[in-house]
């Protein structure tokens, strides 16, 4: 160790994004994108569609290359095989005909990756008995993950990510397909795994108002450019006018933010949910 | 008790030396194809598995032109098909079944060919149904200790990848994320079920192989929710399935046309197909039962989650 800071050090960042940018197919999808994470620190990575947050886990996650500028997970280059980070992907299509319960979705958690079937070590069945209790799971545990409702199979994807002990958890738009209820039970759920296990989460989602009560900071993705800071610095009509490169307004609504974009010509206002792009949609469902 | 016996088995079924081969090869068989099978209806590779099966009819037909034993033949048609697949794009979900659809159909051309030889070449003309319909009553005894070898191999290679196959069936992007080489595994399971799909074709032909791969899996599937447990149970179900097509097989002897023994594949496959409707009537009943106690709406066990719909292209 030349290194003479101490990498886990309370105020270092758990994870360092500096300057990336990423090409996919011959175009520029991320421009410059930086911002830290520190542990216990909930971050939101917030845009519309297509902005390029999936893209931007993929290249933490080292799955997929940057362009240039670096990525630094507790301090160092990423090394894949050390269970650091814990990852939530968007898309796991859990199929009812699946032959997997709950708590084999965890165990694999902890040793998927590795060769041979699973014997019956010392406290392998605690350990997953105790995470699944952590994300309120216990009494589907011996359920087949398929049958669960979306909520419930979010909260055994988290448990499979977190058995690890990851000191970050990614999550990739946790919240799309989810009601009202689930979507608030994970809110707090992740909000009280960083606090009490000091885990910095880095949680991406289309729309803003959902993790406002949680959230620490968070990373706003539009265009390809990013900006972070606390919410109250990002959500602002000028420096999201600056990333979308055209003039929004951002309205404050009974306790909501509605990101609106001035339309071209006289034919009125254009509404859209935090997070989506501008003159996108005219309507914003409510909540 | 002997009237019970005769009836059932028909006189000699136990002296009888091919028998016997059929017994044993047609168990250890379903055992690895059971194993195999389950991550084949998990990964949702069944015409894969069908393509490698009956892309065999090619080496099976060869190697009758040769004089080696087909089993080696549909071994190595099946594995270069694995390759051809691979290197053709079956790893891209778009892509798959038009991979697979193309290395099936150039595989069946060189079967008409092949078999065609087979027939010009020799007086017999069974060669085309015991290659593609199988004949486990013809299997040659010094073949027992290969196709035992082979299946022990297979179940090895099961035991050992039986996380990384479930992580990365379950998810291939969480299984990257640990470090598991994802296409590597994809490429070694295509492997193991090229050789399991043609220890299948040894014992029930290359068109009806599928037939042993996916049939009992999926019954176990219906059955069970551990996927251990569901190996176990999908061998088992493979063993009686075949077991059972023998003796009827044997039985058929006395059966009109008298003195011509119906196909055992034939019996095999109803076999399988039984216990697979059988299996869904058993958890049909047993969600019903469950619901019953719980005091749930009936549909509730089966349909509670939640659509899956892709909110983000990107």
């Amino acid at each position: 160790m030349t290194d003479p800071r101490p990498s886990t050090g309370v105020d270092d960042a758990i994870l360092s994004v500096d300057g990336v940018s990423v090409w996919l197919a011959g175009r520029e999808v991320l421009h410059d994108v930086r911002f830290d994470v520190r542990p216990g620190e909930f971050t939101g990575l917030i845009g519309p569609n297509g902005a390029g947050k999936t893209t931007l886990f993929r290249v933490i996650l080292g799955l997929q290359p940057a362009g240039s500028g670096s990525v630094l997970v507790g301090g160092r280059p990423l090394n894949r095989r050390s269970p650091i980070i814990g990852y939530v992907p968007q898309k796991v299509f859990l199929d009812p005909d699946m032959p997997l319960r709950a708590r084999d979705v965890v165990g694999l958690g902890l040793d998927g990756h590795r060769l041979g079937i699973p014997l019956r070590w010392g406290g392998r069945r605690e350990a997953v008995d105790r995470m699944l209790a952590a994300v309120d799971a216990t009494h589907i545990a011996d359920a087949r993950v398929g049958n669960l409702s979306g909520g419930e199979q979010q909260r055994v994807l988290i448990a499979h990510a977190l058995i690890s002990r990851p000191r970050l958890l990614l999550l990739d738009e946790p919240l799309a397909n989810l009601d009202i209820r689930a979507e608030a039970e994970v809110v707090a759920l992740l909000a009280r795994i960083a606090r009490e296990q000091r885990i910095a989460v880095l949680i991406s989602a289309h729309d803003v108002n959902p993790l406002l009560p949680v959230m620490d900071r968070l990373v706003y993705v539009a265009a390809g450019k990013t900006a972070s800071g606390t919410t109250g610095e990002v959500i602002r009509a000028e420096v999201l006018s600056a990333l979308y490169g055209q003039h929004v307004d951002v309205l404050h609504v009974h306790g909501r933010i509605l990101v609106v974009s001035g339309a071209e010509g006289a034919s009125g206002i254009t509404v859209e949910e935090t997070g989506g792009a501008p003159a996108a949609a005219d309507v914003v469902a409510p909540r | 008790m002997s009237h019970v016996l005769n009836a059932l088995f028909a006189p000699g079924f136990f002296a009888n030396g091919p028998v016997r081969a059929a017994v044993v090869v047609g168990a250890v068989v379903a055992l690895v194809t059971g194993a195999v099978g389950v991550f084949t209806v998990i990964r949702s590779q069944a015409f894969a598995g069908h393509a490698l099966g009956e892309v065999g009819s090619a080496g099976g037909s060869l190697a009758f032109l040769s004089g080696t034993n087909p089993l080696w033949g549909y071994m190595g048609i099946a594995v270069v098909a694995a390759g051809l697949m691979e290197v053709l794009g079956v790893h891209r979900p778009r892509a798959r079944d038009v991979a697979t659809g193309l290395v099936l159909g150039a595989g069946l051309g060189f079967a008409a060919l092949f078999l065609y030889l087979d027939t010009t070449s020799s007086t017999s003309t069974g060669v085309t149904v015991t290659i593609l319909f199988g004949s486990l009553f013809t299997i040659s005894q010094p073949m027992l200790p290969g196709i035992v070898a082979l299946s022990a191999i297979v179940l090895v290679v099961i035991a050992s990848c039986y996380r990384i196959l479930l992580l990365s069936s379950l998810s291939p992007e969480l299984a990257a994320v640990r470090g598991v080489p994802v296409r590597a595994v994809a490429i070694a399971y295509l492997v193991i079920m090229a050789v399991a799909v043609s220890l299948a074709a040894e014992t029930i032909g290359t068109i009806l192989a599928t037939a042993l791969l996916v049939g009992p899996p999926a019954t176990a599937l219906r059955l069970t929710k551990r996927p251990g447990g569901a190996m176990v149970v999908a061998g088992l179900f493979g063993v009686a399935a075949v077991w059972i097509g023998i003796v009827l097989a044997y039985d058929s002897f006395y059966w009109p046309p008298v003195d011509h023994g119906w196909p055992v594949s034939f019996f095999v496959v109803a076999m399988v197909f039984v216990f697979y409707l059988g299996a869904g009537v058993v958890a049909a009943v047993g969600r019903a039962r469950r619901n019953r106690r719980v005091g749930m709406f009936p549909a509730m066990g089966e349909s509670g989650c939640e659509p899956h719909v892709d909110a983000d292209a990107a």
